[in-house]
């Protein structure tokens, strides 16, 4: 069946047919859960249960529980808004913009890293709206519905609504991208299921599908243009979401630099999310045939590409404040440098800077073990990078009488610890009902980009 | 014989013995009613004889609706029916309102384009397709052709998939 080429690695090892890619995938969706993944399970649900009650006590007190105070009035929430839609970030770079670059190797990762992509935007999107306090009455806030508050339309000038429009459309315009892709697979498991249930639900699912050439041939003109939606969608998401900083008057947040800076921050943590989730699912579904060493070390090499943009990014954010010339957005710097949060400040650098470089030496960057240590370090680096940029911008204002600083209580932690529980509950549901690799993109690569048996 | 009544269904093995097959099946004046795969198979619509779909013109009238939309809205809304002044800055002003109109055209131009898809390829949950092969959502390649809208026979046709490299040749009859 498979061929080689005498050019290229193949992409899918262990000289697979197409039965056997339906087989290896299929296998942990009927199969009952592992227990591996109902230890994985019961952690995240624990880390869910705990974190509502601070959700459920912030909902019933108010945002008082938090940490926040006059001088800083957004601290955790934001970092963790813009941390999750960050990881989020690199699902629709792999199964958009690759899709444009006709980079085969997305096809193995694009569906595991796009449902991260859909479960790290709802975790996002909770922040903003646990914020509000009172969360029911969001929509008349944030959406422009006829309402008797006053100023009767939201402000389109304010970059926070742009943030309402961004999110919504991305996270939606991801779930329909993800669940099209899911059609063709849902079919295979529709057609090879055994009881009774199971077929209702993957039938309805599949929504009918049988292969077609019709209907593939729209399939195929569909994705390509969801692709070319979705690259620019991506890009605005995260350039709004900087666009709330840059567009402020608070030292340290007013830069034009900021959009691609957040952009290339937002691809390097989302990779590095991706690898730390598929490096477990591909050894706990035994999945090392599709998820190579190949498509790890081609995704560190996106690490080191954008980890090298960031930590440009940081050095001339760090020279232009020199060079403007203004006290206080010098000030700013030297603060964040030196002042009480230097710490945050030499993790982040440490973390984001130093870290990726790390990837330029081929046995680091082809190892399992150092890949999945530095992943989870870069996704901490870029949560301090985060915290940094909101916290010591704002606790030292203007006015030195009002400076003060951020404490988080155990509802900070309490309220990120349901988000954190929040995605590994959704995405291990996710691994175990759905086929976490597109096996019909992986099918229709096996005769060209396969290996000979 | 009726037509969608009665068919035959080639299976094969690989996609471009099938690729091939329908070329040379529908030399013969052969009409092939459809082609079930797994995956997408690269020429196999032009080979079929289907046009391009016109799904991205959709796309592109669906985002152009979004966009003037959300820009005659949102000049509408701050511009005429309750002017704020925000920041000392004109009620209407063109660049503040570029993003949100361009998520207006995406959001739009998406959706719109899937439903439509849904809609015209009768993609629904409660959906119950002809099937004619189970095993095409796995790993067979099916051309189903339909007796009732050829003039061939049976035998010729079923003669002429197996010539043409399909490893079995079934026959598959709907009520």
């Amino acid at each position: 069946m498979q061929v080689s080429s005498p050019i290229r690695e193949p992409l899918i090892h262990g000289g697979k047919t197409l039965h056997d890619v339906s087989e290896d995938i299929c296998r942990q969706v009927e199969a009952k859960p592992s227990t591996s993944w109902m230890i994985g399970f019961v952690i995240a649900l624990a880390g869910l249960s705990i974190g509502a009650i601070s959700v459920g006590l912030l909902l019933w007190d108010g945002i008082g529980v938090w940490g926040l105070n006059k001088t800083v009035g957004w601290a955790w929430d934001i970092t963790n808004f813009v941390w999750w839609v960050g990881i989020g970030h690199a699902g629709t770079l792999i199964s958009a913009v690759l899709l444009l670059f006709r980079q085969k190797w997305r096809m193995s990762i694009n569906r595991a890293a796009e449902a991260m992509t859909i479960f790290a935007v709802i975790c996002a999107a909770m922040f903003p709206a646990l914020h509000m306090g009172r969360l029911w009455l969001g929509f008349y806030w944030a959406l422009p519905l006829p309402n008797t508050f006053g100023s009767l339309w939201v402000n389109f000038n304010s970059p926070l609504l742009w943030d309402v429009f961004a999110i919504s459309t991305y996270f939606s315009v991801s779930l329909v991208f993800w669940y099209v892709g899911l059609i063709p697979d849902f079919a295979t498991i529709r057609d090879r299921a055994t009881n009774k249930i199971s077929k209702a639900i993957y039938g309805g699912l599949a929504m009918g599908w049988v292969g077609g050439a019709k209907h593939w041939s729209r399939y195929e003109s569909i994705s390509l243009i969801l692709a070319g939606l979705a690259t620019p969608l991506v890009l605005s998401v995260h350039t709004i979401v900087s666009m709330d900083f840059a567009t402020s008057i608070i030292p340290g947040w007013h830069t034009t630099i900021f959009p691609p800076y957040f952009v290339s921050g937002a691809i390097f943590s989302g990779f590095a999310m991706v690898l730390t989730l598929m490096l477990i699912t591909r050894r706990v579904f035994h999945l090392e045939n599709y998820v190579t060493i190949q498509h790890i070390e081609l995704m560190n090499i996106i690490i080191i590409v954008t980890g090298s943009i960031v930590g440009i990014a940081y050095i001339t954010e760090f020279f232009i404040a020199w060079y403007s010339g203004v006290p206080g957005e010098q000030y700013a710097f030297i603060n964040r440098a030196t002042g009480p949060y230097w710490w945050a400040y030499a993790t982040m650098m440490t973390a984001n800077v130093i870290s990726p470089q790390l990837f330029w030496i081929k046995k680091i960057r082809t190892s399992i073990v150092s890949t999945f240590i530095l992943s989870i370090i870069v996704n901490i680096g870029m949560w301090f990078e985060r915290f940094v940029i909101i916290v010591t911008s704002l606790h030292r204002d203007y006015l030195p009488s009002s400076w003060a600083m951020f404490y988080p209580t155990k509802h900070d932690v309490g309220v990120f610890l349901f988000s954190l529980g929040f995605f590994f509950t959704a995405y291990l549901l996710f691994s175990k009902y759905f086929p976490v690799i597109n096996m019909a993109e992986v099918k229709s690569i096996l005769k060209s980009d396969g290996e000979k048996k | 014989m009726e037509a969608g009544k009665n068919y035959l269904v080639g299976v094969f093995e690989d996609p471009d013995v099938i690729l091939n097959a329908t070329k040379s099946v529908r030399k013969e004046g052969v009409k092939v009613h459809e082609v079930f795969s797994p995956h997408a198979i690269h020429g196999i619509d032009d080979a079929l004889g289907y046009k391009m779909s016109r799904l991205p013109i959709v796309s592109f009238l669906l985002g152009f609706t979004g966009t003037t939309l959300a820009l005659f809205t949102i000049t509408w809304m701050l511009g005429y029916d309750w002017p704020m002044i925000i920041g000392g800055k004109n009620f209407v002003s063109l660049p503040p309102f570029i993003p949100v109109t361009f998520e207006f055209t995406v959001l739009l131009a998406a959706h719109g384009m899937v439903l439509t898809f849904f809609v015209v390829s009768d993609l629904k949950p409660w959906g119950k397709p002809k099937r004619f092969d189970m095993r095409c959502t796995d790993d067979k390649y099916i051309m189903a052709i339909d007796l009732g809208e050829n003039h061939k026979n049976k035998n010729e046709i079923s003669k002429l998939l197996s010539e043409t490299g399909a490893s079995e040749v079934n026959e598959k009859n709907f009520e």
